[in-house]
């Protein structure tokens, strides 16, 4: 398989049955993944899936690249590696909402902060699936689940404003099912350059069926979503006609109908470069509109990139030499009397 | 010293010996490490053999004047072979009166004594928990005491430098350096040009310290103040005819990886989270980045151990380096590395446990944990470095396994291995052979899990190649694909390829040897750093006629093929190990033989003397044995 082939969407198809439950959302962020790679023109043999642990975790054996599914968490810390020993690499790392910010929460930190050139996507159905549904980080208060019978208390995990707040450069939210809009978006994290951070809402049939309904339902999506993007001001609803504002004694946004007196000139529009815009809107929650789109993207420094430039990258001091340094005794020309 | 007239007598002479031990001891801050280190290199200069002990607490800055913050750093150096540090010193450096106390028990009789005056303070006795002035109590009179007002000399000889009170006290290391390097005529050159490097930056401290260094050296040489103070020579040790050069194990450590990746044509990445006592090894590499092994700092341990597993799959290879309380949390990641055959160096620098432990003290009970330590069938090849210098090559031999049997390799050392420094003959790297690896040419293509039928070593084909475009993880795989596999006899078989592959990495090491003795009698049986001393021990047995000899394992897991067969030529082996007994039971499980042991779990290294004890008390065992059939 040369470099120079393009390669079609099937190429990415391994052979290798695909063992997710029926109708589980993660068939589809596969095909938006395989969809992304061909339309971005990506080489397989320098391609690399790092994953975790969980039923996400089980995406880099469906992908006809090079792949890595290692242990719970800590795929971050395993992709890093990846990324420093070999900065050619175009490396995705798999996770879930369990085992990137239970578990591995200390690695996904880090990595973000360092700004390591790679794409993370972050399937979050709020549960813990193949350990058979415990609830999760991010499971919303009240989820009964096998630990928690009588609804869980924890005060769940924004994974958006966990990376805002470990310093992502690149943070957007998509749906699993939406196989328009996701290609586009993981095209524009690879594009990114630094870490790019997706939070896919994704269904887990099984253990927390449609647990996303009162957002991503199709019937009302266009009132539960707001589409942000850059430059455009904030507006959603099925006729056009919400829009957020910036209420600036609460520094909240609220939502507003357009009319009476209320115009286009009055909405936030939407500075992918502004943290505080992105904290915004990274937060909203029903009934507020969801936000879908790249909600912060900015540039800053990226780790592997300075990592290299920092450390030669040629063997130009020699062992030789470097055996002989420090406090030296020579007595080759002397006799041994041994 | 209340009787003047015998005392000086008798100390009028120098100390004529072929060897000596010193010990200086103070406070954390007052530079004692410092000074033994300078001393160290002073000694190595003026061709002597040398082996060192840095005895230091774990806090950087222990409350002054307190027995528990007293750092201390001895050093035996002579003219013969030298493999310890010396069970007895025969000079103490003191710079308070619990420096003072507390080596007190340890120091052989008569030894010279030299103090701080100064420091013999009424608060500061008390700050010792002392009631009498051991200086004036008579407490003392087993040995030769000289005490020197170190700090006000020291004061008083770098003022014109016009630092203030209290950095020019600070300059009273090397003033004591400077008397301590007279008494033994070693050279001041290295120290000073030492003081140069460091302080080149700030002229008033460089120059005051210089200053303090030769006002040490010069009270030496005009004071008439004490007649124990009398210069005296130490032979020269018969050395080879090469270059020496000193190293700690840690630069050993360093040093090799270096050597291995250019032996193995193959750059490394050393992913480390810092550690005491293993830090100082991802320092020294920090530094020699240009030599080929990049340094990453991980945000933990477990980061550190999948970030270099991480570059083994993307083709450099990853090392990782620690101390027990860190390499149980990179278990689960290790065995990652074994489920997916990855190679993988795990350099652990044992320290004193359980737990957070003794974290600066010595101990080698990390044995079980590296052969035994993982969840599921999960064996990894062990390697022990037995010496400061043979870490270099222990070091190059774990590279060597991790990439001949693709396999995570443990290589095992101590906080006292990883401090200590000897007087090491530098390798010649082009007398080593290239190490072996299974990379795929650019052109080859194929499956990487293509086993060699003799090592087990699947292919290293990492991300980039198109002819090995491949999924592996930790899930069981399938034999042949790398796909996930649920099937029986699939487990079965990748289990068997687990456990043959360690198995025969005895293949393919060299056999054991006896490192000296006789065979028959007692075989002292051992691993890590204790070999200095066992060394030493044996060696004096065996010139007082005892059938004993020595066998220092270096490759633990698996155990040299030879080692059973050897050990049947004895009627007794002696296992010595600073824990409970864990070679002991390896030794019981893997070659079912009995084995006496000879324990010590108290941070401190093992002593000449008591090794000897317990050869003579197992050999003298033996003779009533067979008196008694």
């Amino acid at each position: 398989m040369s470099q120079t082939q393009v390669l079609s969407f099937k190429d990415f198809a391994t052979d290798q049955e695909v063992r997710w439950c029926p109708g589980c959302g993660d068939y589809s962020i596969l095909k938006a993944v395989q969809r992304a790679l061909a339309d971005t023109g990506a080489s397989a043999e320098n391609t690399v899936f790092v994953s975790g642990i969980g039923c996400s975790s089980r995406l880099p054996y469906y992908v006809e690249t090079y792949g890595f599914h290692t242990i719970h968490g800590r795929a971050p810390a395993v992709a890093t590696g990846v990324k420093l020993a070999n900065p050619e690499l175009d490396v995705w790392l798999v996770t879930g909402d369990g085992d990137g910010l239970s578990i591995g929460g200390n690695h996904l930190l880090h990595v973000l902060r360092r700004n390591v050139n790679m794409n993370i996507l972050l399937f979050n159905n709020e549960i813990y699936g193949l350990t058979k549904g415990q609830y999760s980080p991010t499971s919303r208060e009240g989820t009964r689940s096998p630990t928690s019978p009588d609804g869980s208390f924890d005060n769940p995990v924004i994974p958006g404003s966990f990376a805002l707040g470990a310093g992502a450069s690149f943070i957007a939210r998509g749906i699993d099912i939406d196989q328009k809009g996701l290609p586009l978006l993981l095209a524009d994290a690879q594009a990114h350059q630094g870490t790019a951070f997706i939070e896919i809402l994704q269904n887990c049939i099984v253990y927390n069926k449609d647990v996303f309904d009162d957002v991503v339902a199709k019937k009302q999506a266009k009132e539960t979503q707001v589409q942000v993007v850059h430059g455009q001001p904030l507006i959603y609803g099925k006729d056009e006609d919400k829009g957020l504002r910036l209420n600036t004694q609460t520094l909240a946004l609220e939502s507003v109908t357009l009319g009476n007196g209320i115009t286009e000139a009055d909405l936030l529009v939407h500075d992918e470069t502004n943290p505080i815009i992105a904290a915004l809107l990274v937060a909203l929650a029903p009934p507020m509109p969801t936000a879908m789109g790249i909600i912060h993207r900015v540039e800053k420094p990226v780790f592997d990139q300075a990592y290299w430039e920092h450390k030669p990258t040629q063997r130009s001091a020699k062992v030789r030499d470097l055996l002989r340094t420090g406090n030296m005794l020579d007595r080759r020309n002397e006799v041994s009397p041994r | 010293m209340s009787d003047k007239s015998s005392a000086s007598a008798n100390s009028l002479k120098p100390l004529e010996r072929d060897r000596h031990v010193i010990r200086f001891a103070g406070d954390s801050g007052d530079g004692i490490q410092l000074q033994g280190q300078q001393f160290t290199v002073a000694s190595a200069l003026s061709g002597h053999d040398l082996a060192t002990l840095p005895d230091f607490p774990a806090e950087i800055r222990a409350p002054a004047g307190t027995r528990y913050g007293v750092s201390a750093f001895q050093i035996q150096f002579g003219g013969d072979r030298i493999t310890t540090a010396g069970d007895a010193p025969d000079v103490l450096i003191a710079f308070n009166p619990a420096a003072l106390v507390v080596n007190l028990s340890h120091l052989e009789p008569g030894a010279l004594i030299i103090v701080d005056a100064d420091a013999f303070t009424e608060q500061r006795l008390k700050r010792a928990d002392l009631a009498t002035n051991p200086l004036e109590d008579g407490s003392l009179e087993a040995y030769r005491v000289c005490p020197v007002d170190i700090t006000s000399l020291t004061v008083q000889a770098v003022k014109p430098h016009g630092l203030g009170s209290k950095d020019s006290a600070r300059c009273k290391n090397f003033y004591a350096l400077g008397l301590v390097l007279w008494l033994f005529d070693q050279p001041r050159e290295p120290t000073m040009a030492w003081i140069e490097e460091k302080f080149g930056r700030l002229p008033d401290v460089r120059d005051a310290n210089l200053t303090a260094l030769n006002a040490g050296h010069a009270f030496g040489e005009t004071s008439e103040l004490s007649h124990h103070l009398v210069q005296s020579t130490t032979p020269q040790a018969p050395l080879d005819s090469v270059e020496y050069r000193t190293v700690t194990g840690a630069e050993a450590i360093a040093l090799g990886l270096l050597a291995a990746g250019e032996l193995a044509d193959t750059e490394l990445m050393f992913c480390s989270y810092p550690i005491t006592p293993a830090s100082s090894v991802l320092h020294h590499l920090a530094g020699l980045e240009d030599a080929g092994v990049a340094t990453f700092q991980a945000e933990d341990e477990i980061a550190a151990v999948c970030s270099a597993i991480g570059a083994s799959y993307a083709g450099k290879l990853g090392v990782t380096s620690s101390s027990g309380p860190g390499i149980a949390l990179k278990g689960e990641a290790i065995g990652l590395a074994v489920a997916a055959e990855l190679p993988l160096v795990i350099v652990n620098s044992q320290r004193a446990g359980p737990s957070t432990g003794l974290p600066t003290k010595t101990e080698q009970s990390d044995l079980y944990q590296a052969v035994y330590g993982r969840n599921g069938d999960t064996p990894i090849p062990v390697v022990a470095a037995k010496t400061p210098g043979h870490c270099f090559d222990a070091a190059i031999e774990a590279v060597t396994l991790a990439l001949r049997h693709m396999t995570p390799v443990i290589l095992l050392t101590d906080g006292y291995i990883a401090n200590a420094s000897e007087l090491w003959p530098i390798p010649d790297i082009d007398a080593y052979p290239a190490i072996p690896t299974r990379k795929p040419g650019p052109d080859e293509s194929g499956s990487a899990f293509e086993r060699d039928p003799e090592t087990y070593a699947r292919r290293w084909a990492a991300p980039g190649h198109p002819g090995f475009i491949h999924r592996v993880g930790g899930i069981e795989k399938d034999v042949t694909t790398g796909n996930i596999s649920y099937d029986a006899d699939n487990h079965q078989a990748m289990t068997d390829i687990r456990q043959n592959k360690v198995l025969n990495v005895a293949k393919f090491v060299a056999p054991q040897e006896m490192d000296q003795g006789v065979t028959g009698g007692l075989a002292v049986v051992a691993w890590g750093s204790t070999y200095g001393t066992i060394y030493q021990a044996v060696k004096e047995c065996l010139a007082e006629g005892a059938q004993v000899a020595h066998i220092h394992i270096t490759q633990i897991n698996p155990l040299p093929s030879n080692l059973g067969e050897m050990l049947a030529g004895f009627h007794t082996v002696l296992v010595p190990e600073l824990n409970t007994g864990q070679l002991a039971t390896l030794l019981k499980d893997r070659l079912v033989i009995d084995v006496k042991q000879h324990n010590k779990v108290t941070g401190q290294p093992l002593t000449v003397t008591e090794i000897k004890n317990a050869i003579h008390e197992h050999a003298s065992a033996r003779l009533r044995d067979v008196a008694g059939d």
